[in-house]
């Protein structure tokens, strides 16, 4: 059986069929939303990540149906954010697949911890990986956004 | 050099921060069907049947392929059945492939297909497929097709052999006062590239084959898919968008040839087959394991006399890369250091374990790991610095390296710089151990690598400029964006030759096999190499053309003309020229007359002076230059429970010359990253079955966020005079030495010599156990 439901994605109102058990992922990814990305479907690698009501999420381990009432953002919801440019000025990906999930994390991040020490980063982002990179470029570009704030 | 070395921000940056950026499985379209594979639980068994009638009630289903023959496939050696039949070989073999409507019906109706084994004994590990009785592998290995340089032996589970003779073993055992022999081993493990392997076929009506898939190799997917199956070459079109990491694993042809068969059996329709993670551990081919025996002998200054060296190559249960990996594996034996006499066999096994793909370092960061050990060992027995007895023995050129090449100024990079420079960053003489308090200490190790690339001697590269009406240039080239940002060091390049501005060079990340010039393979740290070359080429080629306009407009020899910030103009007179505007699609005079046209540049580029190996003594020329790089690892080791921290890695490589600084260090540390957790980390644990324990990201863990030590990355420049502006290959240096570094710091660290990877606690523990004559 397919539902349809209207979610609340990156500002706007989307309608779409849904089985109950398609993940917020498959989900958006059928609406063309395809920045957040498989990467194990099991919520061990954070590719998939967005962040719902501020909060970041792996969409692969909610359900579509989960999201409806929430204000879901996706990578493609941010527009020229400084953690967008710091990412590019401090080269901080590579192959860019974990990128999206790396980003909206460390946007939550930013804004539920505008003075995340070391210790609060790296439980945050401890959650994604990164294969291309050495982390070190990722700490760079979360940093630099975060000091800017102080 | 205005835009050589610069950190020009990457052509591919905001696609790939906004979400834009598209890979394989991003490609979605309405009629497009999906498939699924089931895979064997066993690592060898016997098929005894397989039941599908439950799996064809699932609404959906468009077809079960089962049990069917079809061509075998495989590089080197034609061993492989694309879906298994009579027997299974690996646990993940595919074994029966379901084409449905939905990703969901699909994986539903594969659920419910039931399939009998019968279990076979299983192979192991390389050294016991070398054994007399193993059982085997491949029943009919002598009647594969295979390529010339390939050589199987038939009634064992022997691949390939590749020898190595060089010198007068005898004479390098007499002049070597001090010997040590050590033997090493680690099992296969994974790429864990995070973007999972995914590929989608098309048939059309008139036959053309369209594929689009996450590879590293679409030129060769169009080749073996035409080999394979007997398709016309010009008929199968490959489309590859951006790929989401590669590290090798995406080299090798594997679920395009399922995607292609799912289509076939489905009347052409689209198809699109997408690995799930556990699927790309277990199906797609992995990271080669490694059984080493090496026994090195010095002088009493500790110069290298002698090298006896055994590889027993895990090769999995198909031989595919795995030959090509062991034949690079014997070509680099020794390690970056003169050794006058060698002997080494170098065989790739077959086991029952999942097969080999390439990984980046392409068996050296494997060889390092048995090399640099025992360099440490030597070191040891003869009591001296184990940067030192490198340092002496480093390769240099006028030496011959294993396969009897003459090095020279060019073709072999400066190794003892790159030793002065680690000792100077990682603080060496500040001493190697340092003790923090009763439980902690510090200690460094080092270690050392060369490589040079084993790819086809007649491997080509091509690329093509077309400018537009504004005078910018669209650059078309066969490397794929794996995430190392070789086609903005290729805009780099074209930027630098026309001295122009690399924002009006536009990039075309995307490769098709139709339109794009042919790029051999985007492996072996060749891309910049190769490509750039190419792109030169295809310079020179614009250059003449816009100077051949530009003379007849100008009326002026075209040798009086020089070409700067898009523009030609006359060598004495800059003021008096023509914008790259005005002439590049020809020139209109006021009064309407037109000459010219689009001006369509054209480059190629082929290595040259490769030749074969002779298949007795190993004589020959595999690649055209030895990048040489030197390692520091610092741990900090606790004596109580063996655990350690990461403080810091280095690598200093001498990679000919820096092309964008940002980007090079960033290869460097990302490398150092990988080759630290195939060191401390990552394996496939296997069963007495042969099945893989940990096919997961949860137990299979690659390094997380705030786990990484500091990195320290340090660059020689000594150019390679046939490079692009010097630059040598750069992307898998970084890897290679890190398994070496870390085992000598740890076996230092733990007062036990340790033979195996990974270095986890628990496996110190058991060395130290061991050594304590314990039993286990």
């Amino acid at each position: 059986m397919e539902y349809s439901i209207t979610l609340h994605v990156n500002g706007e109102e989307r309608i779409v069929t849904v089985r109950p058990a398609d993940t917020l992922l498959y989900t958006l990814r059928k609406l063309g939303l395809t920045g957040a990305k498989p990467g194990c479907l099991n919520g061990d690698c954070g590719a998939c990540t967005v962040n719902v009501d501020g909060w970041p999420m792996k969409s692969c381990l909610m359900l579509g149906v989960e999201a409806i009432g929430k204000k879901v953002t996706t990578i493609e919801g941010l527009k020229n954010s400084p953690i967008q440019q710091a990412f590019v000025e401090n080269f901080a990906f590579q192959c860019g697949y974990c990128t999206p999930g790396f980003i909206m994390n460390c946007q939550a991040l930013i804004e539920q911890h505008p003075d995340a020490d070391d210790q609060t980063i790296r439980e945050w982002l401890e959650s994604n990986i990164c294969r291309c990179t050495s982390y070190i470029e990722i700490e760079k570009a979360v940093k630099s956004v975060l000091q800017r704030k102080e | 050099m205005d835009v050589i070395g610069k950190s020009v921000i990457r052509k591919d940056a905001l696609d790939k921060v906004t979400g834009r950026a598209m890979y394989t499985d991003d490609y979605q379209t309405v009629h497009m069907l999906s498939g699924k594979i089931v895979i064997s639980p066993y690592g060898h068994a016997r098929i005894v049947s397989i039941d599908t009638q439950e799996a064809w009630k699932v609404p959906g289903v468009r077809a079960i392929i089962a049990g069917k023959h079809f061509p075998l496939v495989g590089e080197s050696i034609r061993d492989r059945p694309p879906i298994a039949v009579d027997k299974v070989r690996y646990h993940g073999e595919p074994v029966a492939l379901v084409v449905a409507d939905t990703p969901a019906q699909a994986k539903q109706a594969a659920d419910l297909i039931q399939v009998q084994y019968e279990l076979l004994p299983v192979v192991n590990s390389p050294t016991q497929a070398f054994e007399k009785n193993a059982p085997l592998v491949h029943e009919r290995l002598g009647e594969y097709e295979k390529e010339e340089d390939s050589h199987p032996v038939p009634g064992t589970n022997i691949a390939t052999h590749i020898k190595i003779r060089k010198g007068n073993m005898e004479l390098g055992w007499r002049e070597s006062e001090t010997i040590v022999e050590a033997s090493f081993s680690f099992a296969p493990s994974d790429h864990a590239a995070m973007e999972t392997r995914c590929a989608i076929a098309e048939i059309e009506p008139d036959g053309t084959v369209q594929i689009m898939t996450s590879s590293q190799a679409p030129f060769m997917v169009k080749q073996l898919l035409s080999d394979y199956f007997n398709i016309e070459l010009g008929k199968i079109i490959v489309r590859t968008p951006l790929v989401g990491g590669a590290y090798g694993g995406k080299a090798s042809v594997q679920l395009e040839v399922l995607a292609y068969l799912a289509s076939k059996e489905v009347g052409g329709r689209p198809v699109k087959i997408l690995n799930t993670r556990e699927e790309d551990i277990l199906t797609s081919p992995c990271h080669i394991g490694l059984d080493a025996t090496v026994k090195l002998g010095a002088d009493r200054q500790g110069k290298l006399k002698a090298a006896e060296i055994i590889f027993l190559w895990d090769g999995g249960a198909y031989s595919d890369k795995a030959i090509d990996v062991t034949r690079a594996g014997a070509v680099d034996c020794t390690g970056p250091y003169r050794v006058d006499n060698v002997w080494c066999d170098s065989y790739c096994m077959y086991t029952n374990h999942p097969y080999a793909a390439p990984f980046r370092g392409f068996s050296h960061s494997e060889l390092s790991f048995a090399i640099e050990r025992t360099m440490d060992l030597l070191a040891q027995k003869l009591n001296m610095d184990p940067l030192e007895l490198r340092y002496i023995n480093a390769i240099m050129p006028g030496d011959t390296t294993p396969t009897r090449v003459l090095l020279n100024k060019s073709n072999v990079g400066n190794l003892q710089k790159c030793i002065e420079k680690v000792r100077e960053l990682i603080k060496w003489d500040e001493g190697a151990i340092s003790r923090v308090n009763d439980r902690l200490i510090r200690v460094k190790g080092v270690s050392c690598s060369w490589k040079t690339s084993t790819i086809d001697a007649n491997a080509p590269s091509g690329a093509i400029l077309t400018f537009n009406r504004d005078g910018s240039i669209n650059l078309m080239a066969g490397v794929i964006e794996i995430g190392t940002g070789t086609k903005t060091v290729l805009a780099q390049i074209l930027a630098e030759r026309l001295k122009m501005d690399v924002n009006k060079i536009h990039v075309r990340m995307e490769v098709d096999t139709q339109t794009t010039p042919q790029h051999w393979k985007t492996v072996a740290s060749r891309g910049t190499f190769m490509s750039g070359r190419a792109v030169l080429n295809a310079a020179e080629d614009v250059i003449v053309q816009l100077k051949e306009i530009a003379s007849c407009v100008l009326r002026a020899p075209k040798e009086d003309l020089e070409i700067a910030n898009s523009r030609v103009f006359l060598r004495d007179d800059p003021s008096i020229g023509l914008d790259f505007k005005d002439i590049s699609f020809g020139y209109k005079y006021p009064n309407g007359n037109s000459v010219g046209g689009q001006i369509i540049g054209r480059g190629h580029y082929v290595l040259r002076h490769i030749s074969n190996l002779d298949p007795e003594t190993g004589e020959g020329r595999p690649g055209p230059e030895w990048t040489v790089a030197a390692y520091g690892v610092e741990v900090e080791f606790d004596l109580r429970d063996y655990t350690y921290q990461l403080l810091t890695a280095a690598t200093v490589v001498d990679c000919g010359r820096v092309m964008n600084q940002k980007m090079a260090e960033g290869q460097v540390m990302g490398a150092m990253s990988m080759g630290l957790a195939f060191a401390s980390r990552e394996t496939f644990y296997f069963d007495k079955l042969g099945r893989v324990l940990n096919p997961q990201l949860r137990t299979y863990r690659p390094l997380r966020y705030g786990e990484n030590p500091r990195y320290l990355v340090g660059f020689v420049e000594t150019p390679q005079i046939d490079g692009p502006y010097g630059a040598r290959g750069l992307g898998e240096h970084g890897v290679m030495g890190m398994p070496g570094a870390l085992g000598n710091a740890l076996s230092i660290a733990a007062g036990v010599s340790l033979h195996h990877l990974p270095l986890i606690p628990e496996l110190i523990w058991r060395a130290k156990e061991a050594a304590n004559g314990a039993p286990l």
